[in-house]
């Protein structure tokens, strides 16, 4: 299905919010691999950069009531749900203060009762049936509230997506997966993923509606996003939505995407979803002046907070696992009193 | 006072919760119209109504994962393996999101997987299947397996209560085998609490399972042997302090169970007893398990690879004699 946005774009008011969370998710991105390359970043760091408009313009066509489920490259959607810049920059260093408290890392937090986002894990794929429960639970209780979560291009290949969508199709469930197609699974490229031309037509294995849009034009993602959310929750059942993009760094930072032919780059970074939206915008002086000092002010406070908190005390890895803390408590032959 | 069969009790568990609490919900191939590959939830879709009782296509990732999701957001769902060796087929949403939630992000997931479990029906190797390790070993579930009807439906009810995951096994060739007076309303049974079947000052047998059963049946040609008979109930968490106590007493320990050698939950045990009564202990801590080996079909085969009463019988005069 050729895509078929809502022809009233949304208030000044509202895209000068999806402008800053452009750059907001831009900014702690720059951030975040100065600090991983001083060795502060614990485990990987997986950019979005060149995708944050997918990100941004999906969580925007979202109610406050509505769940998320995001990938590691969708520190966007969390930013716009409500999540601060303080806890992107903590997980990433693993502190105390971290929305984990240091327990995950990365882009992997959450908090359903504020903001409605559900902590991804690294097997991709499987955030699909946990959303369709999510939807299906919610709406056991009466409530219209719509699941949304993403895929890569890689993950449109595993098991979980299909599942999650064939229990959620035959269901009805008010679920919106969103294909975030950015070319390559680490360096595998997406024809070796699927020989078809558009990943949204694996909707009709499903009898679903499935959308294609412009991943790096934040105003298209969030009309397809909001139409397909709106008939969600009308009771129209899951939606498939396929946005094209191109992950413009390699998988992680140790990886230099060699693999990726340098005139994609070029062509790709022509696109550039923040650059377009600003040509768009045409910001005045006022607007750049208090979008630019709110940034810094924000960017600033999040990384002294996260370089300051204290990492979590090691004692902690021993609670947590189930409500009862005493299950896992044991202490060693070897160290009990002679 | 109600005679109920294991598989009733399980039955009548599962009822009584969904009665008392309206988050409680079943998810599952074939439960509703059909009752379920056993019948377990026969007769609960027209209690219920399709809301309550969910019958999902044939895609366990899938419907395990919209468990944990449902319960993410306070519900207490039930999910029916037809038969538990299936579960392999949802390995990545149990062990890695759901066992993990509580841990990394603080998010409890209050779910119960249940399904028919063990070997002796002639079912062959993908119907008779011990799974209760692979979980054992992956923190945040707990595993659980009676062996009557009482326990049974003590402990679903416990596991539907519990705000952690919990893997309820049901062995199947006892189903329809053992009966029991059970009362309506009974309350739940705790997780991780041993249950002495018979004192004795000897011997310890521990088992769990079908296990308990033939152990019983051991014990009544073991004529003139005091054996403390020990049915864990719970494989995780191992209520150790049960057996220690009672190896501390008897100072000779055998472990008893159809789940194949190697891994097995006996090796846990004899490590518990070596590092707690070393000085108690007259004796090797003996393990009469199944083999290394998947479960065979033909009931030839079969019969060997399940430790039988005689091997019961057998390894406890031969330990007892140490």
């Amino acid at each position: 299905m050729k895509a078929n946005p809502a022809t009233d774009a949304p208030p000044r008011a509202l895209q000068l919010e999806m402008y800053y969370h452009l750059r907001l998710t831009r900014a702690l991105d720059e951030r975040a691999q100065i600090l991983y390359r001083q060795g502060k970043v614990i485990g990987g760091l997986f950019s979005s950069l060149g995708q944050e408009a997918i990100s941004v313009g999906s969580a925007f066509a979202l109610d406050k009531g509505d769940y998320v489920g995001p990938m590691i490259r969708n520190s966007g959607t969390v930013l716009v749900r409500g999540h601060s810049a303080r806890d992107v920059m903590s997980n990433y260093l693993a502190k105390a203060t971290s929305p984990t408290g240091g327990k995950d890392n990365s882009q992997h937090f959450g908090d359903i009762a504020r903001t409605g986002v559900v902590s991804c894990i690294s097997m991709l794929g499987t955030l699909v049936p946990v959303m369709a429960g999510m939807a299906l639970g919610a709406r056991m209780k009466g409530e219209k509230r719509v699941a949304m979560t993403y895929v890569g291009d890689g993950a449109a290949s595993t098991g979980d997506f299909y599942e999650g969508l064939v229990f959620a199709s035959v269901q009805k469930l008010p679920l919106v997966v969103i294909i975030e197609n950015n070319q390559y699974a680490y360096s595998t490229p997406t024809s070796k993923q699927s020989l078809l031309k558009n990943l949204a037509d694996k909707s009709k294995a499903f009898g679903i509606p499935g959308y294609v849009g412009d991943g790096n034009d934040v105003l298209e993602v969030y009309a397809i996003t909001k139409k397909c959310v709106d008939d969600a929750r009308e009771g129209r059942g899951p939606q498939l939505i396929e946005f094209k993009t191109l992950r413009m760094r390699g998988h992680a930072v140790h990886d230099d995407a060699s693999y990726v032919p340098p005139e994609l780059f070029e062509e790709w970074k022509k696109k550039d979803p923040i650059a377009r939206f600003e040509r768009k915008l045409k910001l005045s002086g006022g607007e750049k002046e208090e979008i630019g000092a709110r940034l810094k002010a924000t960017v600033d406070d999040a990384v002294e907070f996260a370089e300051t908190s204290p990492a979590p005390p090691g004692e902690n890895a021993y609670k947590g696992v189930f409500e009862d803390d005493r299950i896992v408590q044991f202490t060693p032959w070897w160290k009990r009193d002679a | 006072m109600p005679e109920l069969t294991f598989l009733q009790a399980i039955s009548r568990g599962i009822w009584e919760e969904m009665e008392a609490d309206p988050t409680v919900f079943l998810m599952g191939e074939d439960i509703g119209r059909y009752g379920g590959a056993f019948k377990v939830t026969e007769g609960f879709l027209d209690r219920f109504g399709p809301g309550r009782v969910i019958e999902t296509p044939l895609a366990e990732e899938g419907f395990v994962g919209a468990a944990i999701g449902a319960a993410y957001v306070g519900m207490r769902p039930v999910v029916e393996f037809q038969f538990i060796d299936f579960i392999a087929c949802a390995f990545d949403q149990i062990v890695n999101f759901a066992c993990t939630s509580r841990y990394r992000w603080g998010q409890g997931v209050p779910l119960t997987i249940r399904g028919p479990w063990g070997g002796a029906t002639k079912a062959g190797p993908f119907h008779s299947r011990n799974v209760e390790m692979w979980f054992a070993h992956s923190p945040g579930i707990k595993v659980v397996a009676p062996s009557t009807p009482a326990d049974a439906k003590g402990l679903i009810k416990a596991c539907i209560r519990d705000n952690d995951p919990c893997l309820f096994l049901e062995h199947k060739s006892l189903y329809r085998r053992l009966k029991e007076d059970v009362p309506d309303q009974s309350p739940p049974i705790p997780i991780g609490k041993a249950r002495i079947v018979r004192e004795g000052g000897d011997l310890t047998i521990v088992t769990y399972g079908l296990m308990v059963h033939r152990c019983l049946e051991a014990l009544a040609e073991l004529q003139g042997l005091s054996v403390e008979l020990i049915d864990l109930r719970t494989i995780y968490p191992l209520d150790r302090a049960a057996v220690v106590d009672s190896v501390k007493k008897t100072s000779k320990i055998m472990v008893v169970h159809e789940d194949t050698r190697t891994g097995g939950i006996a090796g846990e045990i004899a490590a518990i007893v070596n590092e707690e009564a070393f000085e108690y202990l007259d004796g090797p801590v003996v393990r009469v398990t199944a083999p290394d080996t998947p479960v065979p079909s033909a009931p030839s085969m079969e019969e060997v690879f399940l430790p039988s009463v005689k091997d019961i019988s057998e390894a406890a005069r031969r330990l007892a004699a140490y």
